[in-house]
């Protein structure tokens, strides 16, 4: 990854977001996106007052009914109706999506910023275990924590922070590192900044930018993490409905009620597809330059 | 080249180390009673102190970090808490049908991906080209548990064409491949996309060079400049890009098996993970560790291998 | 065979960009006769590589040929089937680029690559094309050549890059050399012995060179017949000693003054031609150089002018001019 955090970005003015709204109407994958991601957002924010049944409801006489135009996505085992589950689940995926990265972004941030600026043993350390930490792959990662901890959501808020935040602290520690080394830096120095006014007031403006953009673009991974693990028994308990829940139960139910592993499946590849989409879109309209490669 | 060797090697192994410790000290740190974690909470006192001498948890810490490096280092991974077999050998067990997994998927990715990232170099902006471009986004993104789910409801319960469980039996090559087709797909999807787009960027890199330039003035044809020119020059970041992103490949391994309920080092750890089988985790996770600590190592020396200027200057 | 190497005529060539089509090439007329070196001589922007690389139909995809033709030993390239061309790039006409340190492959050796510029003769063996290879190195005089096949680029110096490349281009036995800019690279002293080795291997070869350069000193070194190149036009074109002592066209005129070689009263200035390299997007209905020009006359600004007959073979596009039709 080439990302140069460390180049002068320009500044969001209200004059850069109309002109980035024009060229995303241009962009038929970016409205996809954009639009994929508002369904999301609104079905998250407002899901007790849209849900039409009660996700949690058990009326066991209604029990694997296909979908049909009073249930949506039919109902499963247990009577429940999949397509208020499936909207309820979209509270909990963006909830554990948002917060997370929104976390692991602060520690990431502040753990990058020390490694750059402070003593060089430091950075080392700090180096070391974000390399370490990279050496897991993630459900694996996961796997482990769960194991010692015992699934929860904590847990699970957990471990996804503790594998995000090595990314971030790293892209802040290089864009720290050449910055501090810069000689615009090293003019203000001169002039008798302190460190803490380099970091506040010049530092920190040109890092934040850029690295919101890419940390929304872990989003969609994050919601993939989460519903992986619970899927596999290792993430949020029962009985919220998660959607890697919905998948679970609806695959061992696959034969006689398909419908719901389909419907579980659903809301997932919305998310992940939009988020990606619209942050493709955004990263490439706001600046090309950090583009990784995938 | 030799010390180049050792020197990377060497820093994969301070990586792994340090893993180790951390995962030893996160063992340490978990609150509550390890043996009560892994036996339960209605395990008697008499099998809990059992458990805790056995596994060496009233020594000092030093001591059970030593314990602990030099068990590893003679290849002892612990035992099993429920078959009480050692853990090397289930993870020796285990390990073969998790590689030929990842082989499967990464070839058929490469086979397809590779090429078609050259071709939308060649041929930017063309319909493949944008075609190709969004696909990849779309299978990029879309977790490899979802896509194994899917398939399975298309070919195996409408269609009723591959079968679903396992790895095939053992004696039978054709009823192994069969079990392969189905896992290794779903595994290897998000990677035809992932191959092909690092394969175009880098592609459209090293065709806007001027050594490209010089061997078309020279006559060459198109199909020899990209496949001994260009594309020599264009794998060295990819093969980089790759043993970076292998951890995902791991990841994705342990969806798929558990989907699939295939034998695997995947698999492995998330029974054990269920049933709170601390020691199978451990050694699993270590393993795989392992594995992924090497494929950087193995990837810095194939580049240096094919890429001269790396040579020259180790 | 009689008749010039290479004979354009009226070519014309646009470049179409998201801001417009810049107008590159305008009516270029100039010839390479058989044995002859002839040097084109610009500023940066003159459209000098886009010529070099029109000839060899090597242009970015969005260069258009307006008009023209391009004749090679008679048949118009231009309107040959790529394939056709592809067989003539490296055989018949071979290039050789500015820059040494990027033109070569940088992961391939030496021998390696001059073997495969050599695939087109199947019936030759390894052995075969890596002692023409060879042959081909000691020619251009690089030291030890048996050993050197087997290095790569990088383990080279601009001014033995620049010997490689104009061997590999000499393998064939071309009869068009395009050297473009080869000495540009490279400090003097490797520009002196490049020079020698161009002038020594046309002799050895009985081939054409166009050589490309924006150094008059290595023109009128080597060449035998210079085409002035200015925004896109050919101001002037004729034999060496000519342009060079009688130089006709204002323009030709301001370059060679502005020649520091040719310095020969010393002020504290250094002669400069005012202003800029005009805007290719719009070309107006006058003398391109105009602008610039010192002793311009009102009907330059309006009137664009003809090709004029200065001397024997001597051209000069300009109102100025005194002379017949050319």
């Amino acid at each position: 990854m080439s990302v140069q955090l460390s180049d002068p970005h320009p500044a969001l003015t209200p004059a850069r977001l109309s002109l980035l709204w024009r060229r995303l109407k241009g962009d038929p994958m970016g409205l996809i996106g954009l639009i994929l991601v508002l369904i999301v957002v609104f079905c998250g924010l407002f899901s007790p007052w849209i849900t039409p049944f009660d996700p949690f409801k058990i009326i066991v006489p209604d029990r694997f009914q296909a979908p049909s135009l009073t249930h949506l996505m039919g109902t499963d085992n247990l009577g429940r109706d999949v397509f208020s589950r499936v909207i309820a689940g979209s509270r909990i995926a963006l909830f554990v999506g948002v917060s997370t990265i929104a976390i692991a972004l602060a520690i990431g941030l502040s753990l990058g910023l020390l490694a750059g600026y402070g003593p060089r043993w430091l950075d080392n350390l700090l180096l070391l275990i974000f390399d370490s930490i990279y050496s897991f792959p993630t459900v694996i990662l996961g796997l482990t924590v769960v194991t010692l901890l015992g699934a929860s959501v904590a847990t699970l808020m957990f471990v996804v922070i503790v594998i995000q935040t090595p990314a971030y602290a790293r892209l802040t520690r290089t864009a720290a590192l050449s910055l501090k080394n810069s000689e615009y830096i090293q003019a203000i120095e001169s002039l008798g900044a302190s460190n803490f006014r380099i970091i506040a007031v010049h530092i920190l403006p040109n890092v934040v930018g850029p690295l919101l953009i890419i940390a929304s673009m872990d989003i969609p991974s994050v919601v993939a993490l989460e519903a992986g693990l619970t899927y596999l028994g290792m993430g949020i308990p029962p009985p919220a409905p998660s959607w890697g829940r919905i998948l679970q139960e609806g695959f061992g139910l696959i034969r006689v009620a398909p419908w719901i592993v389909v419907s579980g499946g659903i809301p997932l590849i919305i998310t992940t597809l939009g988020f990606t989409f619209l942050g493709e879109s955004l990263r490439d309209h706001l600046d090309p330059r950090l583009r990784r490669v995938v | 080249m030799l010390f180049y060797a050792v020197q990377r090697i060497g820093l994969s192994i301070l990586i792994l180390i340090t893993s180790m410790v951390m995962l030893f000290t996160a063992l340490k740190l978990i609150p509550g009673d390890p043996a009560t974690i892994m036996l339960g909470s209605r395990a008697s006192a008499q099998m809990r102190t059992r458990i805790t001498e056995q596994l060496g948890l009233n020594d000092p810490i030093i001591v059970q970090l030593g314990t602990f490096f030099g068990r590893i280092l003679q290849g002892n991974l612990g035992t099993d808490m429920w078959s009480q077999r050692p853990v090397s050998q289930i993870v020796i067990e285990n390990l073969p049908y998790t590689l030929v997994l990842i082989g499967v998927g990464l070839g058929w990715a490469a086979l397809i991906g590779i090429p078609l990232g050259c071709y939308s170099a060649i041929r930017r902006n063309s319909f493949i080209d944008k075609f190709t471009g969004v696909i990849s986004v779309g299978t990029i993104s879309i977790p490899s548990f979802v896509v194994a789910i899917y398939i399975i409801l298309l070919f195996a319960i409408t269609l009723g064409w591959l079968p679903i469980i396992g790895a095939g039996d053992p004696g039978d090559r054709g009823d192994q491949m069969l079990h392969l087709i189905m896992p290794g797909f779903a595994l290897g999807l998000g990677w035809v996309g992932y191959l092909s787009r690092i394969v175009r960027a880098s592609m459209l890199e090293v065709m806007g060079e001027n050594h490209i330039r010089t061997a078309r003035a020279f006559g060459l044809p198109e199909f020899q400049i990209v496949k001994s020119y260009a594309l020599r020059i264009a794998i060295l970041p990819t093969i980089t890009l790759l043993a970076i992103a292998i951890g995902g490949l791991l990841s994705s391994a342990v969806f798929v098996e558990a989907i699939f309920a295939r034998p695997g080092i995947g698999k492995l750890i998330v029974d054990a993970a269920n049933m709170r089988n601390f020691p199978v985790v451990q050694g699993g996770v270590l393993t795989t560790v392992a594995l992924f600590a090497l494929t950087m190592p193995i990837a810095d020396l194939l580049v240096a291998w094919l890429d001269p200027r790396v040579r020259a200057t180790l | 065979m009689t008749g010039d190497v290479l004979d354009i005529r009226g070519l014309s060539l646009r470049f179409d960009t998201q801001q417009g089509a810049v107008h590159a090439l305008r009516n270029i007329d100039m010839t390479v006769p058989r044995g002859e070196i002839v040097g084109v001589v610009g500023e940066s922007g003159s459209g000098k590589s886009t010529l070099a690389l029109a000839v060899m139909r090597l242009l970015p995809g969005n260069a258009v040929i307006a008009s023209g033709t391009i004749a090679f030993c008679g048949s118009d390239l231009l309107k040959l089937p790529e394939d056709e061309m592809r067989a003539i790039r490296g055989t018949r006409i071979s290039m050789v680029f500015q820059d040494p340190m990027t033109s070569l492959n940088p992961v391939r050796s030496i021998g390696w690559q001059m073997a495969d510029i050599q695939y087109r003769d199947r019936a030759a063996s390894a052995a075969q094309k890596r002692a023409k290879s060879l042959e081909a190195l000691q020619g251009v005089g690089i030291p030890d050549a048996a050993s050197q096949l087997d290095r790569f680029p990088f383990q080279f110096s601009g001014g033995m890059r620049q010997r490689i490349a104009i061997a590999m281009s000499l393998l064939q036995k071309p009869e068009l050399l395009i050297a473009d800019e080869v000495t540009t690279a490279l400090d003097v002293t490797l520009e002196a012995q490049i020079l020698h080795l161009l002038r020594e291997l046309r002799k050895n070869i009985n081939g054409s060179i166009l050589f490309i350069s924006h150094n008059l000193g290595a023109i009128a070194e080597i060449c035998d017949r210079v085409v002035v190149l200015y925004a896109g036009e050919v101001v002037e074109s004729g034999p060496v000693g000519e342009i060079f002592n009688r130089p006709r066209h204002p323009y030709t005129k301001a370059l060679i003054a502005c020649d520091p070689a040719r310095i020969e009263t010393v002020t504290r200035e250094l002669p400069v031609i005012a202003g800029d390299v005009p805007n290719l997007h719009r070309i107006p209905e006058a003398c391109i150089f105009a602008p610039r020009c010192p002793v311009a006359i009102d009907r330059c600004h309006t009137e664009r002018p003809a090709d004029v007959m200065a001397g024997p073979s001597h051209r000069a596009r300009c109102h100025l001019v005194a002379g017949g039709p050319a």
